[in-house]
């Protein structure tokens, strides 16, 4: 690979068919040719960098610069108030209840769903017949949408008509069919259980890809030795899944944090806030209020949160080490 | 597409591993029951969606709900296109168009970028592959305020052109990634001997590395292509006109109606799920190095 990359200007050179001096050309020949390659790169990653630049990084600072201004709610800018939006937000009494709750989403969803994948991939792994079945299976609500999968969900638990509350009646878990998504605490409890189903996709199969990386002669040496399943699984699987644990873990807080459409569905038509996250709040502060001024307060904080987990990302599973 | 079945099945070990292993047969079976409940979890969503849109609206709001329907009533799918709370024909064209050219385009903005920078090294090379992976772990949804009033601005809010730029622009770093990591895989050796041949740089492109390399192309067109039809946070915000909304969108109207549609609702919802579950299970085999991109081995 780093051989590869110590080639690469020869082959820019001898692909645009333009004579190279070649390595002895000195420093000074070196800039030129630094320039002259960052221009042949150019109309291969230019409309990548222009679109990402366009579409990602300028609403960005559209949102930043919009965050400190007064916006009415036909959208005219009426001039700058400084941080008076960021003041407004912190003024609005349910916000500490968001952030408790958002905190609760994310860890609550990540870390049930992370337990459940370790034990799926172990299932997953293990041959038997009809498992290929079972894995396509699970694929299913990685690629379904997840607005469909919880609008399901959220007629099976309406309160009359729900079939997953008649289910519950059947099996007397519950006397009589209650109104889960009437209620902020439990539409919010169902959420985080449909947040967990969508999410076991994705982490099973990293955990499944984690678990091919576990030698096996060390399964067999610590068969050997004796080890029972549960031993050998927390003293030699478990260690080696590290990696795989922190991709998915980090990719799920991400996913997660900035879920709209599982509690926009299941609990977007009760009133109040007791059940909104930063990322519903932001919706509501654009869609029902109309205040796109503080929405894009809310919008920078939910910005540079994720950004700190980009960079714990970047730093503990270090994506560009084979570039 | 369909030479891409036969090559896969072709790849894929045959050799089923139980026969190795040596487990008792006990054991199997509790794999096999656990293998069951599993299935069934996963499933029973789609099953209820299924036999739900079957159902006739009277059965489906019946307060006394019934697991199966009682008559089948497979007009639902002719009817459902007509329901008066969103004009779901346009909502279908709307995620058609929006997903295909999203796809088109970050198809042809991600190839060459991923190419040139798995096979050349320039200036700035680093910085740009650094970009591309702070790009792949943003999504739509927190930058959603800055994207409607900057597409507001430009005059071009509440139209396809500015969700197939919103679409493709996130889902570009994230292919090119893909791409990227599969080109890399392809040894130089390949290139020299075309072009030694004679061979143009274009020509070694889609001669020689596109032939191998079409893995990695399938699983980013079904990644980018799933992401684009399921999208819904910055649909929601940008397209306010019904009829050029996306069906993700469309469907969220019906919940809270005096009495919902849920038939229709689930009618739509298989018919829009069985496509990207198929796209989905055709690259089964790569869904791990294409959602991580090569951070798990």
């Amino acid at each position: 690979m780093t051989q590869t990359i110590n080639e690469a200007p020869t082959q820019a050179g001898a692909a645009t068919g333009r004579p190279r001096p070649g390595v002895t050309g000195g420093p000074r020949a070196a800039v030129g040719t630094r320039f002259k390659d960052l221009l042949a790169a150019l109309p291969w990653i230019g409309p990548a960098i222009l679109l990402i630049f366009g579409v990602v990084l300028f609403p960005a600072v559209v949102m930043f610069y919009n965050s400190t201004r007064d916006i009415s709610i036909s959208g005219l800018d009426k001039g700058s108030v400084g941080f008076e939006n960021y003041q407004t937000l912190f003024e609005f009494a349910p916000l500490g209840g968001i952030m408790v709750r958002t905190i609760v989403w994310v860890v609550a969803v990540v870390s049930i769903t992370v337990i459940l994948s370790l034990a799926l991939a172990q299932l997953l792994n293990k041959a038997f017949p009809g498992r290929q079945l079972v894995r396509m299976a699970v694929i299913v609500p990685w690629a379904a949408s997840v607005v469909m999968t919880t609008l399901v969900v959220y007629y099976g638990l309406e309160g009359f008509i729900g079939i997953i509350n008649k289910f519950l009646v059947d099996i007397n878990l519950i006397d009589e069919p209650y109104g889960w998504t009437k209620n902020a605490v439990s539409a919010f409890n169902w959420a985080i259980a449909i947040a967990v189903f969508v999410s076991l996709p994705f982490t099973t199969y990293t955990i499944l890809a984690g678990l091919q990386t576990v030698p096996g002669d060390a399964l067999e040496a610590a068969k050997m030795d004796g080890a029972g399943p549960a031993r050998t699984y927390f003293n030699i699987v478990l260690p080696q899944l590290r990696a795989a644990i922190s991709v998915a873990v980090l990719i799920n807080i991400i996913n997660v944090f900035n879920s709209l459409p599982i509690l926009s569905v299941m609990t977007g038509s009760i009133p109040g806030y007791d059940a909104d996250t930063i990322m519903t709040m932001i919706f509501k502060y654009i869609q029902t209020e109309h205040k796109i001024d503080v929405a894009s307060a809310l919008s920078v904080i939910a910005f540079l949160i994720v950004i700190v987990i980009v960079a714990v990302y970047v730093k503990l599973v270090k994506p560009m080490k084979e570039v | 597409m369909t030479a891409v079945v036969p090559a896969r099945e072709a790849v894929r070990p045959r050799k089923r591993r139980y026969t190795t292993d040596q487990v008792s047969g006990g054991s199997v079976a509790l794999r096999m029951v656990a293998g069951f409940v599993v299935f069934v979890i996963f499933i029973i969503p789609y099953l209820i969606m299924f036999f739900g849109s079957l159902k006739t609206k009277a059965e489906i709001l019946s307060v006394e709900p019934t697991y199966f329907p009682t008559e089948f009533r497979l007009d639902n799918y002719l009817n459902m296109w007509s329901a008066p709370e969103t004009p779901l024909v346009q909502n279908l064209i709307s995620t058609i168009v929006i997903s295909v050219f999203a796809t088109l385009l970050v198809l042809f903005i991600a190839l060459p970028a991923a190419y040139y920078t798995a096979r050349f090294r320039f200036p700035g090379r680093m910085a740009f592959l650094f970009l591309v992976i702070v790009t792949q772990m943003l999504q739509p949804a927190v930058l959603t305020s800055g994207l409607f009033r900057q597409f507001s601005v430009l005059g071009i809010g509440d139209t396809w052109l500015a969700m197939i730029l919103i679409n493709a622009a996130f889902n570009l770093a994230f292919a090119t990634w893909i791409m990227h990591s599969f080109f890399a895989g392809v040894p130089r050796e390949v290139d020299e001997a075309a072009q030694i041949d004679g061979a143009g740089r274009l020509t070694v492109l889609f001669r020689i590395n596109l032939p191998l390399v079409w893995p990695g192309i399938v699983t980013a067109i079904v990644f980018t292509f799933v992401a684009c039809w399921n999208e819904f946070a910055a649909s929601l915000v940008i397209l306010s006109t019904a009829g050029n909304q996306p069906l993700s969108v469309a469907l969220t109207k019906f919940v809270g109606q005096y009495s919902t549609s849920w038939h229709y609702v689930f009618g739509v919802s298989i018919v829009a799920i069985i496509p990207v579950i198929l796209l989905f299970m055709l690259i089964e085999k790569r869904l791990v190095s294409g959602l991580t991109a090569g951070s798990v081995k």
